[in-house]
């Protein structure tokens, strides 16, 4: 292993299907990453404890143990992100894993440009997170989220927003890139007894496109992950 | 009772049978539903109770399997040692029927009577062998399982799904002396089977255990009973025969008996039992029913069934005909059956009465023609019905006192007539009165009118008044025309008076049979037919009726109706079952089994019998009349053809259904296998050329792989809409409805469908719309596959619109574009599956729309497809609004400085 490979980030992808793995291969070794693959459940657990991946690409549909499983017993002691990669109508599934602790997900088939696009957000998270370091201003778009100020405008122009429509676009602010399911938003935002009463958040949702967006009904920020929750386009 | 004497030479037959089973060696069966159920036991218990009464028994073969009980009993009986055979280098032990025929014992144990005899024995099948020890004059016991007879194999197959390939022929069942069956209830049979005691050949224990489940056991317990029974059966009507019981005739002659007055009824039976018998001729027993017998008692009716049952029980053909006429219906009946002979019963009643009145014999013998009639004599009050305690008589009484008043209103007209008309004119009131007593009243009535007019007439007008005496001779003349004149007025207006009743009658009739036939005809389900036709003929009919259908194994069972407790239904059931069996009519009123409590028809249609109909009385005892049976025979005809088309109706649609599905399958795989083999084909011939050629030059090996990515996604979207199509159609896709603003959804597609939708543009109305109850996964699958539908039938740029709107307590939406529109006349048929567009832009396999109308119709709503007015396609689905919006709490309270939420 050279000096130079060393310092690639490590990717760990957990996928029973040899050619879909194969694909994966080239796919981030054409991006930068260095792969290391496992087959099951068992193995993915056991080399993320050996390898100590910086993130981890986890199939839902594993032969031994259930993709949810996994996720929930490496977030035990394992802190760097993961991404799920489900087939359409898992959205249960997806839900599950994010609660668990999955970072995102990608939804098969996919295109490897979306599926970079998840890595960075995830990795640029973390390394945020790490940092410390509170950011000051968000920019998404023609939006710009003064977090210390809690001023927020479009295209230079002040928007008046309630104080839960701004703690809603906040909070999906400091995680933008992310999904961030119904459960999370409403904890956050509302508290845990709102876990459930996901129709605030559609209503909210609403007022936030009308006041944020050009043509709200088409979203180009505040984009919807049907079934499962938010996400804020980042930029 | 029994009159027939036996034929001498039939006895001197059934003698040397006789002799020649008691000489002849005896087989005797031991026959059993499955193994284990104890044949071999008893065969061997029955071997030592022979020998211990001086029996020279002997055991040729038994198979004891290893159960410790039965070979136990071969101790003390003598044994044929088995014969060693090689076959394929191994050694089997078979039967030594050499030995067996060497020793002659008298009795010889043959076990398992359908077992096939090794390779090179003298026969190939056992049972082959015990015929030649029977032809040696050796008893043989055997045993035998039900599904070994050759006749009952079929059946057997279809219902253990085993076909036995070792099989009995039926002749040698037929040819045993003796069946004994062994029976054993399936619970127990189980039972010995989990405690090991039935014995399973380890290579055959899967499929023998398949055998041995309990509905298996149950059916060949019943076939293995029912063949014992029909042998029962045979020997009875082997035993009948001998007995001289029923035997059939020549038919030489045919004779009538007709009863007319039920007094003399069993007596002409007898008599002409007697005749008959003497004649060797086949007979009917008819009985003519009038309308003066409808005023008959009901005990005088049913004494008329119970001669006519009695009848049927000595072998007559029973039958019952109607008319006003009896004469010319017997004699019409009996030329349509040439009847050579007609017997009649003399008259019981006052000579003068039939002097008056003319009896049936003497009008018989008048038009008889070329048939002999006989008249019975009888003596009057013999044996009959009770005469004097009809209500009849004293209503028609009180008619007769009704004609005297009438005839005294009269005369209290004609009174205060008497000074203005001469007396000659008064005889037309009294002609009148006439006329109305017999109208009203009937024919004798209208008689004592008559009579009592004339002599009314001569007290009081015909002077000298006030006296009987006529001084003016001429009055004898108007007396004379006056007598013959109302008596004619009467009897004619009788006759009116029966004709316009039975017309009357008729006509309800045929209005009622009419209206049964046309309920029946809108029915088309054939429960409710059989529903309604029970229920209409009750009505008419005054009773219950009940229809049994034939069930499993050609038993009838109860449809509709009830037969009162489980006794009276058991046997009410056996009636019907004999009227399915033999399709005639039984039951009570008829002259088979007329202790019913109900009338029993057979459902008589196209297909033969496919039921029976049966009639309960409201008021027990009541019996129908002959024109009532026939008429119920007539409505129970209708009743079945609608039942019967209601079955064929029912047959088409399930083949119809079958026929659909079938093609169903066939466009599917078509479809299917055309679909996804050419994006395959696309995407295999893409990657081998990027594979192969590596000259190529980088915009075409650019345009190869995004035809590889394009072909893929349709690929995905294919396989897609079929996961989607199998689930929804398996019921696998559950709704969750969640309050979700339809903006939103239709945001979200639209931003999935960026790709495909290109540079289209899309004007989204939906905002009037708050939150609807849906499932967005779901909805964003129909809304995704409306525009995808539309992508691909309009020219690439055409705009689309997607708006919404509420509609009463729907929210409706469409989608519309500006495209070519669909085919004419085909807006009903987009969404069902595999249909697709017309024209170079359709591809896939036509279950978007299908899918689409799946989904809104798990939602609750509905779908419809139209062309718009001035060009274009519009989809266009309805979803309810049920339940209350969720409340949404507002804020607690504002930002300082911050504006609230509009």
């Amino acid at each position: 292993m050279s000096e130079d490979a060393a310092k690639l980030p490590v990717a760990l992808v957990v996928d029973d299907e040899l050619p879909m793995r194969r694909f994966l291969r080239a796919a981030l070794d054409g991006n930068g990453y260095q792969m290391v693959e496992a087959a099951t459940g068992e193995e993915a657990l056991r080399e993320a404890a050996m390898r100590s991946p910086d993130i981890v690409l986890l199939d839902l549909g594993l032969p031994d143990i259930d993709g949810v499983d996994v996720t929930r017993r490496l977030r035990e002691w394992f802190t760097a992100p993961i991404v799920v990669l489900s087939a359409r109508g898992q959205e249960g599934d997806k839900i599950a894993a994010l609660d668990a602790g999955a970072d995102d997900y990608v939804t098969k088939p996919f295109a490897v440009g979306e599926l970079m696009a998840r890595m960075r957000a995830a990795l640029r998270h973390r390394a945020r997170a790490g940092s410390g370091e509170a950011e000051a201003v968000i920019t998404a778009g023609p939006l710009k989220i003064d977090l210390v100020k809690r001023v927020v405008t479009r295209d230079e122009a002040e928007v008046h927003l309630t104080a839960l429509e701004y703690k809603l676009l906040s909070t999906l602010a400091r995680q933008r890139g992310r999904v961030m399911t119904h459960a999370q938003l409403l904890r956050e935002v509302w508290g845990a007894s709102h876990v459930g009463r996901n129709h605030y958040l559609r209503v909210y949702m609403a007022q936030l496109r009308n006041k944020l967006e050009a043509d709200p009904s088409r979203p180009q920020v505040l984009l919807t992950e049907t079934g499962v929750g938010y996400r804020m386009r980042d930029s | 009772m029994n009159e027939t004497r036996p034929d001498p030479e039939k006895i001197l037959e059934r003698l040397k049978r006789e002799e020649e089973r008691e000489s002849r060696a005896k087989l005797k069966l031991f026959f059993g539903a499955a193994a284990g159920v104890g044949k071999t036991y008893a065969m061997l218990l029955g071997a030592h109770e022979r020998r211990t009464s001086g029996v020279d028994v002997v055991v040729g073969v038994v198979e004891t399997h290893g159960r410790a009980e039965t070979a136990r009993l071969l101790d003390g009986l003598d044994r044929i040692p088995l014969r060693e055979v090689e076959y394929r280098g191994s050694r089997l032990r078979e039967f030594d029927l050499d030995a067996a025929l060497a020793r002659h014992p008298q009795l010889i144990l043959v076990d398992e009577l359908a077992h096939t005899n090794a390779p090179g024995s003298r026969h190939a099948k056992r049972w082959q062998d015990v015929e030649e020890l029977l032809a040696a004059g050796i008893d043989v016991s055997t045993t035998l399982n039900v599904q070994h007879v050759d006749s009952l194999n079929d059946v057997v197959a279809q219902i253990t799904g085993i076909t036995v390939r070792e099989t009995v022929p039926d002749s040698i069942v037929d040819r045993a002396d003796e069946i004994e069956l062994i029976d054993l209830p399936p619970e127990d049979l189980l039972q010995r089977l989990r405690e090991g005691k039935v014995y399973v050949p380890e290579r055959a224990e899967a499929a023998i255990r398949n055998f041995f489940r309990k509905g298996n056991l149950i059916a060949l317990r019943e076939l293995a009973l029912r063949r014992t029974a029909e042998r029962v059966d045979a020997e009875m009507e082997s035993y009948r025969r001998d007995a001289g019981i029923a035997e059939p005739w020549a038919v030489r002659e045919r004779i009538l008996v007709c009863l007319g007055d039920p007094e003399m009824g069993l007596k002409l039976v007898r008599a002409a039992r007697r005749m008959v018998t003497a004649l060797k001729a086949q007979w009917i027993v008819a009985h003519v029913e009038t309308p003066a017998e409808m005023r008959w008692s009901q005990s005088r009716r049913d004494y008329i069934v119970d001669v006519m049952g009695f009848a049927a029980d000595l072998g007559a053909e029973t039958v019952m005909l109607e008319g006003v006429r009896v004469t010319d219906e017997v004699l019409a009946f009996a030329r349509s059956r040439n009847v050579s002979r007609i017997l009649v019963g003399k008259s019981t009643r006052p000579l003068w009465r039939q002097r008056l009145e003319g009896s049936l014999a003497h009008r018989l013998v008048e038009s008889s023609g070329d048939i002999d009639v006989y008249a019975i004599s009888g003596e009057a009050g013999e044996e009959g019905p009770d005469r004097a305690s009809t209500p009849a008589v004293s209503r028609a009484w009180a008619h007769h006192l009704q004609a005297v008043v009438v005839v005294g209103i009269s005369t209290f007209a004609a009174y205060l007539m008497y000074p203005y008309f001469a007396p000659v004119n008064l005889v037309m009131i009294y002609l009148l009165a006439v006329m109305v007593a017999a109208l009203w009243l009937g024919r004798g009535p209208g008689i004592t009118a008559s009579v009592l007019s004339v002599m009314v007439f001569d007290y009081f007008f015909v002077p000298p008044r006030f006296t009987f005496v006529i001084a003016d001779t001429e009055y004898l003349v108007t007396f004379g025309v006056m007598l013959v004149t109302s008596l004619t007025v009467s009897t004619m207006a009788h006759w009116l008076r029966v004709q316009a009743d039975s017309a009357r009658k008729r006509e309800r009739r045929t209005a009622a049979l009419f209206r049964i036939s046309d309920e029946l005809a809108a029915l088309k389900d054939p429960d409710e037919v059989v529903g309604a036709a029970a229920r209409m003929i009750g009505e008419e009919f005054d009773g219950r009726v009940v229809i049994l259908l034939p069930a499993a194994a050609g038993r009838v069972a109860l449809r509709v109706g009830d037969l009162g407790t489980p006794h009276h239904e058991r046997h009410e059931i056996a009636v019907a079952q004999w009227v399915h069996d033999n399709g005639e009519m039984a039951g009570r009123g008829t002259a088979t089994l007329p202790a019913a409590r109900g009338i029993y028809l057979p459902l008589r249609a196209g297909s033969g019998v496919i039921g029976v109909l049966g009639l309960l009385p409201n008021r027990p005892g009541d019996t129908l009349r002959a024109d009532q049976q026939r008429f119920l025979e007539t409505v129970t005809n209708q009743a079945a053809l609608a039942i019967e088309r209601g079955q064929l109706a029912e047959r088409a649609r399930k083949t119809e259904v079958e026929v659909e599905s079938e093609r169903l399958k066939n466009t599917v795989l078509s479809s299917v296998s055309h679909d996804l083999r050419t994006p395959l084909a696309v995407i295999s011939g893409a990657a081998s050329s990027l594979i192969e050629r590596d000259g190529l030059a980088p915009e075409l090996r650019r345009e190869l792989a995004e035809t590889i990515l394009e072909e893929s996604r349709r690929l995905a979207r294919q396989v897609g809409n079929l996961l989607d199509m199998t689930r929804l159609e398996s019921g696998g896709i559950a709704v969750r409805k969640e309050w979700h603003s339809l903006e939103e959804v239709v945001g979200a597609v639209l931003e999935r469908l960026t790709p495909a939708i290109g540079g289209r543009e899309v004007r989204v109305d939906v905002a009037g719309i708050s939150l609807v109850p849906l499932d967005d996964v779901l909805m964003g699958q129909v809304l995704a596959n409306l525009i995808e539908n539309v992508v691909h039938h309009t020219p690439a740029g055409t705009p689309f619109e997607i708006s919404a709107a509420p509609e009463g307590r729907f929210v409706r939406v469409d989608v519309a574009d500006r495209g070519p529109g669909f085919p004419p006349g085909s807006e009903q048929t987009v969404f069902d599956k595999f249909v697709r567009g017309s024209g170079a832009g359709s591809r896939g396999v036509g279950l978007g729309l299908a899918i689409c109308r799946g989904l809104v119709e798990a939602h609750g709503g509905r779908i419809e497809a139209s062309n718009r007015p001035g060009g274009g396609a519009v989809v266009r689905f309805w979803l309810p609004l049920e339940g209350e919006p969720p409340v949404v709490e507002p804020e607690p309270h504002a930002l300082p400085g911050e504006a609230q939420a509009p």
